[in-house]
């Protein structure tokens, strides 16, 4: 079964760091590596993780000016990209025509005119390219960058590692991007990633990204990171993972994520299901997600039943574990909106036991970005 | 003493009457940082295989079958409240709990420390 999966181009060195190798997204990817998921999810937090990233889907949209593509792709996200500035990203969701997410993902808009870079999960990436080459209105078309990698270095002193080999780094702003020499490297650089700290993520030719991990893993401060820290610390930080907590049923709204929708575009519409998110940004959605804190020590995983005190089924979580920077489990779900309110009382079944949790804000761990 | 092992990973190790029971280090280090364990009371009985306690890494969860069929008779709240003691003795101050068995012929049919070893490194 492994000769089937597709590899990184940093599989070799997975591999020769001890990595614990595993299936995902048709990848075989380091789940964790020696230091153990514990230590690696608290290293970064405390100074520097770098992520392999590069089964992510990188792509670039094209259309004859900047306002072509951005018309291009609203059709089918309700980001504002028409007025997104040259150097910025955003998050965005790729949408049916039921207004449920197919994807969400990153847009962002080099200074070439006429050209929208986008970064999209990579468990979703072919139905992402198959849905975008179809939909895509005439005159804007899809390029794929399958020969590029993508890293992130993510931590309180990422930026102090990168901005040794690239100064330049150091004036980044959460959100923001450029072309940037890493030592003899040509990278895009962007400032932000899936951990709820400051941090980077890196793309380069394939050609020469291992290159580049093993330039940051010199540092005494990187650690290499795997997927299981990856999961436990975007889930502290509350963030969704596509297939777990979004899928093709779920709007934005729903899920809690309506920042992706742009001011104009909830006066205008104008992108697949409209009708609906529009109709839930006025009416409010019947289920929203939440975050959900056990009281207890018993995480509650994928799947829970959430009940309310009086034993009525209200709703489900969708990511749950043991957050290592929280000391204790944290969780996320869906429930009927009448229960969502902070600080609600609920109750979560784990192997068949009612343990009690409640509704809890988001973040678990505060964001620590570089706003300037 | 001698120690005793099921494919599950569970070691039993004999106290008297009665058998200490534990998952094996082997097994501890392939669930990685433990951070939670729930034990069975005591007094509850179990056949060989039964769903008898669980314990949590940070990824995920799994179940600890009961090694041989008994009744529990004392359980170790110690790694309750720290389930890392796991990962560093799974094999000593980390035992789970306590049966008295009911069946000792039971034990006959578990790998020795030699065969586990065998049986680890192949599976």
């Amino acid at each position: 079964m492994a000769q089937t999966l597709k590899t990184t181009p940093l599989h070799q060195l997975h591999i020769s760091l001890g990595a614990k190798m595993v299936e995902f997204a048709g990848y075989d990817m380091p789940v964790q590596y020696p230091l153990g998921v514990m230590k690696e999810h608290l290293h970064t937090r405390e100074k520097a993780g770098l992520f392999d990233v590069s089964h992510m889907g990188q792509a670039v949209i094209v259309a004859e000016t900047h306002e072509a593509a951005a018309k291009a792709l609203e059709t089918l996200v309700p980001g504002e990209i028409q007025k997104l500035g040259i150097g910025r990203q955003r998050l965005t969701v790729l949408l049916n025509d039921s207004g449920g997410i197919l994807d969400d993902l990153m847009v962002s808009r080099p200074d070439t005119d006429g050209r929208l870079n986008i970064v999209v999960n990579g468990a979703c990436k072919e139905d992402d390219y198959a849905y975008l080459d179809a939909r895509l209105p005439a005159g804007a078309k899809l390029e794929r960058f399958d020969n590029r990698g993508l890293l992130a270095l993510q931590g309180p002193m990422a930026s102090e590692v990168l901005t040794k080999f690239a100064p330049e780094a150091a004036a980044l702003k959460f959100m923001r991007f450029a072309e940037i020499a890493i030592g003899d490297i040509t990278a895009v650089v962007t400032r932000g990633g899936y951990t709820g700290e400051d941090g980077f993520e890196i793309s380069t030719w394939a050609d020469d990204t291992q290159k580049l991990a093993k330039l940051l893993l010199e540092d005494d401060r990187v650690e290499p990171i795997g997927l299981g820290a990856r999961d436990s610390l975007r889930l502290e930080a509350g963030m969704c993972l596509y297939g777990h907590d979004l899928n093709p049923e779920i709007s934005p709204v729903e899920g809690n994520i309506a920042f992706t929708i742009g001011k104009r575009r909830r006066a205008e519409g104008g992108f697949a299901g409209a009708t609906r998110i529009l109709r839930e940004l006025a009416d409010g959605p019947s289920r929203l997600r939440v975050g959900l804190l056990p009281a207890g020590r018993a995480p509650a995983r994928e799947g829970a039943e959430i009940q309310s005190t009086d034993g009525v089924v209200i709703g489900v979580v969708t990511s749950g574990g043991f957050g290592p920077s929280v000391g204790g489990p944290v969780a996320m779900g869906y429930v009927e909106t009448e229960h969502a309110a902070t600080g609600t009382d609920i109750q979560l079944i784990v192997r068949g036991k009612a343990l009690p949790a409640r509704i809890a804000d988001m973040p678990f761990i505060p964001h620590r970005y570089f706003r300037g | 003493m001698t120690v005793m092992y099921t494919k599950d990973h569970e070691w039993v190790r004999a106290d008297g009457d009665i058998y200490v029971v534990g998952i094996s280090a082997h097994a501890a280090e392939q669930l990685g940082d433990v951070v939670f364990v729930e034990l069975p009371d005591v007094g509850k009985t179990f056949n060989k295989g039964d769903d008898m306690a669980v314990v949590e890494s940070v990824k995920a969860a799994s179940d600890v079958y009961a090694p041989i069929s008994g009744e529990i008779v004392e359980v170790n709240t110690a790694v309750v409240d720290e389930p890392a003691k796991i990962n560093e003795d799974a094999m000593g101050a980390a035992w789970f709990v306590k049966i008295r068995p009911s069946n000792k012929a039971e034990i006959d049919e578990m790998m020795d420390e030699a065969a586990y070893k065998d049986f680890a490194e192949n599976s």
